[in-house]
This record gives structure tokens, C-alpha cells and sequence, in this order.
């Protein structure tokens, strides 16, 4: 196990950059996990670690040590590739044994890795079968089996669970989660999906266009975010935005481009007389006679909660509530804003101010 | 509602329901044409073997007795022992090659495409084109070879390519190796292509070197199609006339005659159909062992069966 290092990491494919100078540093044991929109360079931030891809400039570190000219099988890393890359003519014993069989090692001794393993994984009956003969989740779980038996010093997981059905992936969710408190090993995690991010991590870094746009715990980042674009990208439904400015006279009121009053817990100095966003997420809201006047637009009754698309003058809203609603599209509600909730970002730059 | 009537099965209904049968009346078809235009001009040549047909003149069953003449020709045993040399020789270096070829090709390499389509070249031009151009670079007094080692000063005399047995044997298999390179290459390429550049990832994090990586992920993973290249690359070799007819016509001293340059010289120009048509018909033992290979060969490995096993 060992702690990993990213300093002001650099990748240009040709002359387009991809990676925009990376900071990023995981303690040893850490489960992070990489965020971000497709193409944000994800996966070529973890195959760099891998020593896959080379390097533009910046230092990639190992338990201290300087890796940039290491190649792949001196970083001992294992990495679980999206397609799992199983070696389709080994049957799963196989496959789990082929780092040891290159090794050298005895019979015995690779059984002494591969059965505790297999065991781990559920994969005892299994052993004999080719990748072919497997499911999609069974083959998950090789590519995994692949990776414990090394015992490496870092695991590597990219999108390990985009190819599986719903279920099956939140079964694996919590099989990796649980692995990982087992082993202990260092874990960097790619997703594109923020409720794995969510739900998995220790550490959850927001990627964008090449660059990390912040790094935190889960909640962190969900409560504070630094910006327009993780306020965006992480919870689900996602966080409502309206633009507009503080009322000039009264600064503990934001007033939207449509002219709609909402309420503001505390106005730093900064945040007057420039081009605001208001975040405000669905779940800070309630319905209340005598709140600002909204119009259902869809209303979703799931039983444990409600969710309601509403329109307030001319913006539409998510709003999520644990009450019941008993409203009809087009009908009209009062709303109250849960006004410490809300956050203030400035237009321009992204930035969060409140 | 109504009574479900269980009439006695009629024998046409039953026939039509049977699988087996079905399956059969859908070949039948295609087996008939088969038979016609595959197993009649090879029956022809057969019953040829047995009868001593001369050009001009229907021949009558003998039997056995060509047979048992080419058994005591030693010119016969000569042209079968040419032929297997020629055949391994060739098919050994021509896989050898081509498939070193086809792992350079494989590597991001500059102009690419340009050099695929460059190895390309000796395939599509005519074998008898080639041929002669072997002919030129073999040609006792003009060959380029002669005058480049001679020029650098490492021989003083030119080389007799086709002239001495042995010179002739090497010389007929390296021309035939350089035209049957790019059907192994490019086809071996295809077959590196269908390998996932994952599985080499994965492979060298495993840590794997270069080498290891050939061994247990190459290798494996195209065995399928080396099964199938080599086998039509030996039933070509084995079957190769053009270009010895063209080099060497089988000389000197019948030292590169193989069996179907010797069958269709004492066939045709020798006037001795029977005969020609028996040292054909040795020719089938040998390469219905090459295809019994490939079927062996080609046999899907346990590893491609989707499925329980
Ligand atoms: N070999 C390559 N050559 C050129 N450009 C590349 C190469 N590999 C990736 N890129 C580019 O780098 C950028 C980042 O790619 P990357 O695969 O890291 O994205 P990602 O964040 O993993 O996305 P996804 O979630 O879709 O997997 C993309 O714009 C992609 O087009
Ligand atoms: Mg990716």
C-alpha cells in the first residue's frame, strides 16, 4: 500500500492538451474517486498513474518515489479495465494466476493466492470456466480476483461498473466498498457517475476539461461547493440555478431576471451590485401557504417523497418534498425557501460567494 | 369448445417434421452442384490413373500398373522428396516471415498504410510475371545478384543460380517465399488486429515484458488463424507449377522437379495422360493430410465456445 501524488501533472496528445496541470494527493488506504463529464480526462489521469500513457510534464509519485519513467510492471499497480481485458484463451484460474505464473511462481503457491481470492469474490465454482462462459458481473469480479490476488500497492478502476444492469451495479457498488475496508489497499475509482462518487468514496475529486475542479469528502462537496460547476454536477436532482442580483436596497433579498424576490441568509459585500446565480437545491424548500407563488408544472409522486417541477416567474424549479402534495399541474402553491440553504455564485467567474 | 382430434400422424407430415430429413432436402441442392462440378473432373483424373490414355487415344483400365511403375521410377521418388522439401522449406520460412512481418506492421509505424500496401505487391502481381523477373535475377550471366556481390568483391565469378541442384532448389524456394509473404503478413495483420490493445495492458501490468507478452497473449490468441494461413499456404506450395515451369522446368537434372510440373510433363507434352493423371492423384494422400490438419487445426478451441460447459 502506498500513498499517490499528483504535482501539477501535464498530458497533450499531439499539440491538444488534455490534462491542464493536476494536483491531487491520496493518502495511503484513501478510496478516491474521479469525477467528471465524458472527455474530461478521467481515464488518461489513471492510465498515466498506470504508466500507460506517458507523462507531458508534472511529477507523478508512489509512496514517495518519482514513477514518470517507470514502466507499467515496475509501478506494481493492478488496474480493472472498463471492458475487464480478461485473457479470453486462460480459464478464470488462469487468469487470476497469470501475474504469479509470469513470476514463476510455484503451484502451490499460486493456489495459496488465487483460492483465498476466488473465495472472496464467490467465484469457487467458477474457476475452471473460460471468460466466455461467464456474466457480465461474473466477469466483473475476475477482472477484480485479477487485481486482489497481486496484492499490489495501488488498485486502479476505470468505469469498472458502466457495462452492468442497475442492480447489479449497486450489488457491486457495495461488494467494492466493502473489499476495500477489507484490504485496505489504495483505491483511485473512475466514474462518471456521481451517486457511485457519492455513495463509494473517501475522497471524491471533481475533474472538468483537464483540470480538478475541487476535491473533498462526499458531503463536503456536497455542502460546499467552490463552484458553478460541482454545485451542478454533483446531487441529484440537480441544483436549481437562477440568475439575477441583490435587491440594491435590500440585500438579504435576490431578485431574479424575471423579477421573482427570494430569500438570502447573509450577503458578503462582494456579492452586491454584480450579476448573481442563486443555487438552490430541491430539497430545501417546503410548501407553505403564503410562500412565493409557484404553478405546477409536473408533479411525481414516488410515496416515500414528491418530486415537482414548478415554474416562479418563468424559471422552472425541481423541488423535492417528503410531504404530500396533493396538486395538479397547473395549479398554483406557496413555496418557502429554507434561506441559510441557498447559495450565491458569482456569474462571471463561477465562483461560490455564499 | 372444441374436441382436440388426435389424427394418426400422416408418414409425409411426420418426414417434414423430422430435422434431420429437412436438413437434408435443404443440401441437396448444393451437394448436387457440388458433385457435378468438384467430384466429376476429380473422378475423371482418377479413372485417368488407371488407364493408359494417350494424347489422341482413349486408354484402357489397367489397373494398378502406373501406379506400380512411378513406385519403381526414381525420377517419381525424386519429384516427391523436391516437393515435400520445397513445401516445409517454404512454409516454414514463409511463416517465419510473414509473421515478423506482420508484427512490424502492427507497430505505429510512419506511412503505415504505405508500407502495407507496398508488402502487398508481390501477391497481386502474376506469378508468371514474377517468375521471369526471378529469371532475370537468377540468369547465369546477367543476374543482378552476380553483379552486386561481385561489385561489393565478395565472389569473383557469378553465381550459377539455376545451373548447380542445390543453388537451383534455394533459389526456386526463395522465390516462392517472396511471393507467398504477403498472404501470410497480411492476413497474420488481420489477425493481430482482432487482439483488444487492453489485453496487452493488462498483460504488461501483470508484468509481463515484451517477449511474455507474445508468448502467452500473441500467440494463444492467433493460433486460430495461423491454423488456417498455413494450411492454404502449404496447399498452394505443395501444388505450386507456374513457377518452376517457368525458372527451372523442373531442371537441372530434374533437381527442382516437383509432382505437378513432373505430372503435367509426362501428360501433356509427353503425350502420357495416364500417367500424368496418376502422379496427380499421389499428389491427394498429402494434401488431404493438410486439410485433415486444418480441420484438426480449425476446430474451435474450448475457449471460443460460448456457453456451459
Ligand atoms: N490516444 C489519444 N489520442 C488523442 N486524444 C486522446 C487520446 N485518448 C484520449 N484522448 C482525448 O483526451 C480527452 C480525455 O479522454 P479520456 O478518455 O481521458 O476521457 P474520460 O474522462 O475518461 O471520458 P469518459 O468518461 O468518456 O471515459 C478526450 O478529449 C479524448 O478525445
Ligand atoms: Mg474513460
Amino acid at each position: 500500500m502506498a500513498s499517490v501524488e499528483f504535482a501539477n501533472v501535464r498530458k497533450s496528445f499531439g499539440t491538444h492538451p488534455v490534462i491542464k496541470g493536476v494536483d491531487i494527493e491520496i493518502a495511503d488506504g484513501e478510496f478516491v474517486i474521479l469525477v467528471g463529464p465524458s472527455g474530461c480526462g478521467k481515464s488518461t489521469l489513471l492510465r498515466m498513474l498506470a504508466g500507460l500513457e506517458n507523462i507531458s510534464a508534472g511529477e507523478i509519485r508512489i509512496g514517495g518515489q518519482v514513477v514518470n519513467g517507470l514502466a507499467p510492471k515496475e509501478r506494481d499497480i493492478a488496474m480493472v479495465f472498463q471492458n475487464y481485458a480478461l485473457y479470453p484463451h486462460m480459464t478464470v484460474a488462469d487468469n487470476m494466476a497469470f501475474s504469479l505464473t509470469l513470476k514463476g511462481a510455484s503451484r502451490a503457491e499460486i493456489d495459496k493466492r488465487v483460492k483465498p481470492a476466488a473465495e472472496i469474490l464467490g467465484l469457487t465454482h467458477l474457476l475452471d470456466r473460460f471468460p466466455r462462459q461467464l456474466s457480465g458481473g461474473q466477469r466483473q469480479r475476475v477482472a477484480m480476483g485479477r487485481a486482489i490476488v497481486r496484492d499490489p500497492q495501488v488498485f486502479l478502476f476505470d468505469e469498472p461498473l458502466s457495462n452492468l444492469d442497475a442492480k447489479l451495479r449497486v450489488a457491486m457498488r457495495a461488494e467494492i466498498k466493502e473489499l476495500h475496508q477489507r484490504l485496505k489497499t489504495t483505491t483511485v475509482y473512475v466514474t462518471h457517475d456521481q451517486i457511485e462518487a457519492m455513495t463509494m468514496a473517501d475522497k471524491i475529486v471533481v475533474m472538468h476539461d483537464g483540470i480538478v475542479e475541487q476535491i473533498g469528502a462526499p458531503l463536503e462537496l456536497y455542502d460546499q461547493p467552490a463552484n458553478l460547476f460541482v454545485a451542478s454536477f454533483i446531487g441529484s436532482p440537480a441544483m436549481n440555478m437562477l440568475k439575477g442580483r441583490l435587491d440594491p436596497n435590500d440585500a438579504l433579498k435576490f431578485v431574479t431576471e424575471k423579477g421573482v424576490v427570494l430569500p438570502v441568509a447573509k450577503a458578503p459585500e462582494s456579492a452586491r451590485g454584480r450579476a448573481l446565480i442563486y443555487g438552490l437545491r430541491p430539497e430545501h424548500m417546503t410548501i407553505a401557504d403564503g410562500g412565493i407563488p409557484a404553478s405546477v408544472v409536473v408533479i411525481e409522486p414516488t410515496g416515500s417523497e414528491t418530486q415537482m417541477i414548478m415554474r416562479i416567474g418563468g424559471d422552472d424549479i425541481t423541488g423535492v418534498f417528503h410531504q404530500r402534495i396533493n396538486a395538479r399541474p397547473g395549479e398554483t402553491v406557496g413555496l418557502s425557501i429554507h434561506a441559510e440553504a441557498t447559495y450565491l455564485f458569482d456569474a462571471e467567474s463561477g465562483k461560490r460567494l455564499v | 369448445m372444441t374436441a382436440i382430434t388426435t389424427k394418426p400422424p400422416s408418414a409425409l407430415g411426420a418426414l417434414t417434421r423430422n430435422n434431420t430429413f429437412l436438413g437434408f432436402m435443404f443440401l441437396l441442392p448444393a451437394a448436387v452442384f457440388l458433385l457435378c462440378f468438384l467430384t466429376y473432373p476429380l473422378g475423371l483424373g482418377v479413372w485417368l490413373g488407371f488407364t493408359d490414355a494417350k494424347i489422341g487415344r482413349d486408354g484402357i483400365f489397367i489397373g494398378l500398373d502406373n501406379y506400380i511403375a512411378l513406385a519403381n521410377d526414381s525420377v517419381f521418388w525424386m519429384t516427391v522428396y523436391n516437393t515435400v522439401l520445397y513445401t516445409f522449406i517454404a512454409s516454414v520460412l514463409k511463416f517465419g516471415l510473414g509473421l515478423w512481418l506482420a508484427l512490424i506492421l502492427n507497430e505505429n509505424l510512419p506511412f503505415k498504410s504505405f508500407f502495407r500496401a507496398i508488402i502487398l505487391l508481390p501477391w497481386v502481381v502474376p506469378t508468371v510475371l514474377s517468375a521471369l523477373a526471378f529469371w532475370w535475377i537468377y540468369d547465369a550471366q546477367f543476374s543482378i545478384l552476380s553483379w552486386s556481390l561481385i561489385k561489393l568483391g565478395i565472389i569473383d565469378t557469378p553465381i550459377n543460380f539455376l545451373g548447380d541442384p542445390n543453388n537451383a532448389r534455394f533459389s526456386v524456394i526463395a522465390a516462392n517465399v517472396w511471393r507467398g509473404i504477403p498472404f501470410v503478413a497480411i492476413s497474420l495483420l488481420a489477425g493481430l488486429q482482432t487482439i483488444p490493445q487492453s489485453l496487452h495492458e493488462a498483460a504488461s501490468l501483470d508484468g509481463a515484458t515484451g517477449w511474455q507478452r507474445f508468448r502467452f497473449i500473441t500467440l494463444p490468441m492467433l493460433t486460430p488463424i495461423i491454423a488456417v494461413v498455413m494450411t492454404f499456404s502449404v496447399l498452394f506450395t505443395f501444388t505450386d507449377f507456374q513457377l518452376i515451369y517457368v525458372l527451372t522446368k523442373g531442371g537441372p537434372v530434374n533437381a527442382t522437379h516437383l509432382m505437378a510440373t513432373l505430372s503435367f510433363q509426362r501428360g501433356i507434352p509427353g503425350g502420357q495422360l495416364g500417367e500424368g493423371a496418376a502422379i496427380a492423384v499421389a499428389m491427394i494422400p498429402f494434401l488431404l493430410a493438410s486439410i485433415l490438419f486444418s480441420f484438426f487445426g480449425l476446430q474451435r478451441r474450448k475457449w471460443q465456445q460460448g456457453g456451459q460447459d
